[in-house]
């Protein structure tokens, strides 16, 4: 009892601050997936009537307390008509809050959302003369997916028939071929053409509580809901299918709408061609300093700075990389071999390779250091062995140590990877945009394409949430990315641990 | 730290080592000097070692009898700070000449170390690393060699049915019986035994025991231990060292039943540390 209580003060402070830093992660968690997630979930619409008589329809958000009173805030849509999609009212003045089952939320390629009801339907101009309320909506229903069928073969015939032939008629020079490849390109775009005039033929009359009318072309619905009338699956599905939207779709809206694939491919990308960068660089200078090079003062010098340059702030990297690997070399490289482009940069402006490379540079420390301990806490009498079998120095590190100081190898990957992946400030300054849709990898040769800007999830993160103009409609997707540059990052890490963890579990320990 | 007065080092050196017939020697040790950053660890030491038979060398802890054994196959080369003097010949070559590949001496002279240490591969592997590094070998060959070292050195019947299983899966007995077949592969001449048994049970102990004792009819064995009844047990001659001199050097039997000098006898008798 006496040593428990000898102990108790401090024991109880250690476990308060693991305590405290278990509760800070799990809040920043929560927090992160409440906002973020929330943000796909399809809640319901209600339709008000102020005391001055006028109604509008709209999404409830967030309240907030003033003097005058209790405000909320409206999501309202409509932007072409109201001028912002969003309201602050003041409870006290609504009369009337009634929730219709046949409230609408129209999620459309411009404009933002509309909110309101569905009048009727038109079909190359002319309305359908449907009155049932259910009829129309299986027509509607018909027709989306009627669209999302022509769109599915219209792509495929893009993908299939019109792009090899235009890709053919660059290459081909035989002038026959050409007039044949020529044809063969009219037909499939004639074809393509018609489809996208059956595509147009069906639009969607939709009009506002407050009585505007629009004939929106159905091509243009992103997604249609009744989440009022929606059972709590359809609302689940239709949750699933935004936040998967969100992942898979390239920013609409000065990236206050649509998703961050690009931005997600980006940052994976740049963590991948970091890694590779930095590994065989990282490890051979590892292995000089540890196995190879005499343990004299200058190699304890070259080591310490090694562990101090990890603490160089980020910022001071993106400036190395700015002025060495941009101007410097990427300048030279466009003069010698991209002149003909010149003064339009092609390696001499901000791009993935730069990115990369400095990344690489800046997660080096790191690997080296993690490498090192590891080399270190291999055994002398591992390599004597190797030695007294009749092995030089390099077979030795190669069949031996080598393969010992694989898993210290992947922790110091592991710890770059956890830098490099939160890493914004440099980027900044040596090629992330904030729209590149087309991302740096594709058909065309040489499929990757180094020199490309590209998004990243953090620079998404900072731009949406401090650039753009709408910011009720920016702060949710900043949580979503938020959490979704959390989730990344703790795939690439959990992937990296794995793969340690195979590469321990294959020889057990290290003995004694 | 002597117990009891004792005659000059320098003169009973000279009567106190015997003399192997140099036909008979397989290595032999002349005027070896060697010093770690200037500390002296061995002055002037001259013996031969027998082919064929087991020579164990015995001292206190920093005598210097583990020097002398890393010193046979080189394995000091690797640190800066060590000098050396004297010559060391292996079956009449000098193995510090030029023309020596210290890669192509350390296989004609293997060595197990106190520490098990195999390497972080499959058991098969681990017997048939010496022989990929020579290369030249058709897999059915290498199989007959690691078999054929394996079952020399007793643990075949252990591991056969699963050489392809991580070496550090096997006990700290095995683990160092399949060092020695690792190191039986490359077929050396000499295999020098560092303490091998020290980290070991009693059983297993035993088994190295043995197999030293088997092996002297292929190859010559010079072991190094503290345990002074292992001595007693598997060598043929002992070498007694002591602050880095070579003071008593004798067929086993001989040193431990009628040391000639008092040292040794206080030492063996165990009332010198």
């Amino acid at each position: 009892m006496r040593r428990v209580r000898g102990e108790g003060p401090w024991a109880w402070l250690a476990a308060g601050s693991v305590a405290l830093s278990l509760l800070l992660l799990v809040a920043l968690l929560a927090l992160l997936a409440g906002r973020g997630l929330a943000h796909f979930w399809p809640g319901e619409l209600v339709q008000i009537e102020l005391d001055d008589g006028s109604r509008f329809a709209a999404r409830p958000g967030r309240e907030e307390r003033s003097a005058e009173g209790v405000e909320r805030l409206y999501h309202t849509g409509n932007r072409e008509w109201l001028g912002t999609p969003w309201r602050w009212v003041e409870v006290a003045r609504i009369v009337e809050q009634r929730r219709p089952a046949e409230l609408v939320i129209v999620e459309r390629r411009r404009w933002g959302d509309f909110i309101g009801r569905v009048a009727g339907l038109e079909e190359d101009g002319v309305a359908l003369d449907i009155d049932d309320e259910a009829a129309r909506w299986t027509a509607l229903d018909e027709r989306l997916g009627r669209l999302a069928r022509l769109r599915e073969a219209r792509d495929a015939l893009r993908q299939q028939e019109v792009m090899p032939r235009v890709r053919a008629l660059a290459a081909e020079q035989d002038v026959a071929s050409r007039a044949r490849l020529e044809d063969e390109l009219a037909a499939a775009n004639a074809e393509v053409l018609a489809l996208q005039a059956r595509m147009a033929r069906d639009r969607v009359v939709l009009e506002s509580v407050e009585g505007e009318r629009l004939a929106l072309p159905l091509e243009e619905v992103l997604a249609l809901q009744r989440p009022n009338a929606m059972s709590l699956p359809a609302k689940l599905g239709a949750w699933g299918e935004r936040a998967w939207r969100f992942l898979s779709e390239g920013p609409r809206a000065a990236n206050t709408a649509g998703g961050v694939w690009p931005a997600i491919f980006g940052t994976v990308l740049l963590v991948l061609l970091m890694s590779l960068l930095v590994a065989p660089f990282g490890v051979l200078a590892a292995i000089y300093l540890n196995e190879i090079a005499h343990q004299g003062r200058l190699t304890r010098l070259v080591r310490i700075s090694v562990r101090n340059l990890a603490g160089v702030p980020s910022i001071v990297y993106g400036v190395f990389g700015l002025g060495v690997f941009v101007y410097g070399i990427g300048g030279s490289l466009d003069e010698w071999f991209f002149s003909e482009q010149l003064p339009s940069p092609t390696f001499g402006t901000g791009g993935l390779l730069w990115a990369s490379l400095t990344l690489a540079l800046l997660t080096l420390p790191v690997v080296i250091v993690a490498t090192e301990e590891g080399l270190a806490r291999i055994p002398d009498h591992q390599r004597e062995g190797a030695l007294a079998l009749g092995a030089t120095r390099l077979e030795t590190l190669r069949r031996v140590v080598v393969p010992m100081a694989l898993p210290a190898m992947l922790t110091g990957m592991i710890l770059a990877v956890a830098r490099a992946a939160g890493e914004v400030a440099p980027l900044m300054l040596v090629g992330v945009a904030k729209l590149a849709p087309q991302v740096p990898v594709d058909g065309e040769f040489p499929f990757l394409h180094l020199e490309r800007k590209f998004m990243h999830l953090g620079y998404h993160i900072f731009d949406v949430g401090f650039h753009s103009g709408d910011v009720e409609a920016a702060l949710p997707l900043v949580y979503a990315t938020a959490l979704l540059l959390v989730m990344v990052i703790l795939v690439l890490n959990l992937t990296a641990i794995f793969l340690r963890h195979h590469l321990k579990a294959r020889h057990g320990a290290l003995p004694r | 730290m002597l117990a009891q007065p004792d005659t000059p080092a320098v003169n009973a050196s000279r009567d106190a080592v015997i003399d192997i017939d140099p036909g008979a020697s397989c290595l032999e040790i002349q005027g070896l000097s060697l010093a770690y950053a200037g500390t002296p660890a061995l002055s002037d030491l001259t013996l031969r070692v027998p082919r064929h038979r087991v020579t164990a060398f015995i001292g206190p802890s920093g005598c210097g009898k583990s020097t002398l054994l890393r010193a046979l196959n080189r394995l000091h080369d690797l640190n800066e700070t060590v000098s050396r003097r004297g010559a060391i010949r292996l079956e009449g070559q000098e193995i510090h000449a030029p023309e020596v590949a210290v890669a192509e001496l350390r296989r004609r002279v293997g060595m197990v170390f106190q520490t098990p240490n195999p390497f972080p591969m499959s058991i098969y592997e681990n017997v048939a690393f010496g022989l990929r590094l020579q290369g030249g070998l058709r897999k059915r060959q290498r199989d007959e060699v690691v078999e054929w070292a394996l079952r020399s050195a007793a643990l075949w019947d252990e591991v056969k049915e699963r050489l392809g299983d991580s070496a550090w899966s096997l006990s700290g007995g095995q683990q160092q019986r399949l060092v020695i077949a690792r190191t039986l592969a490359v077929k050396p001449e000499v295999l020098l035994l560092d303490e091998p048994a020290s980290a070991l049970d009693p059983i297993s102990t035993l088994k190295i025991e043995e197999l030293i004792r088997s092996l002297k009819s292929q190859l010559t064995l010079v072991l190094v231990t503290h345990n002074m009844q292992q001595a007693a047990r598997v060598s043929d001659y002992t070498a007694f060292l002591h602050d880095g001199e070579l003071v008593e050097y004798a067929p086993t039997d001989a040193l431990f039943t009628n040391p000639r000098l008092a040292r040794t006898e206080n030492y063996i008798t165990g009332r010198m540390a």
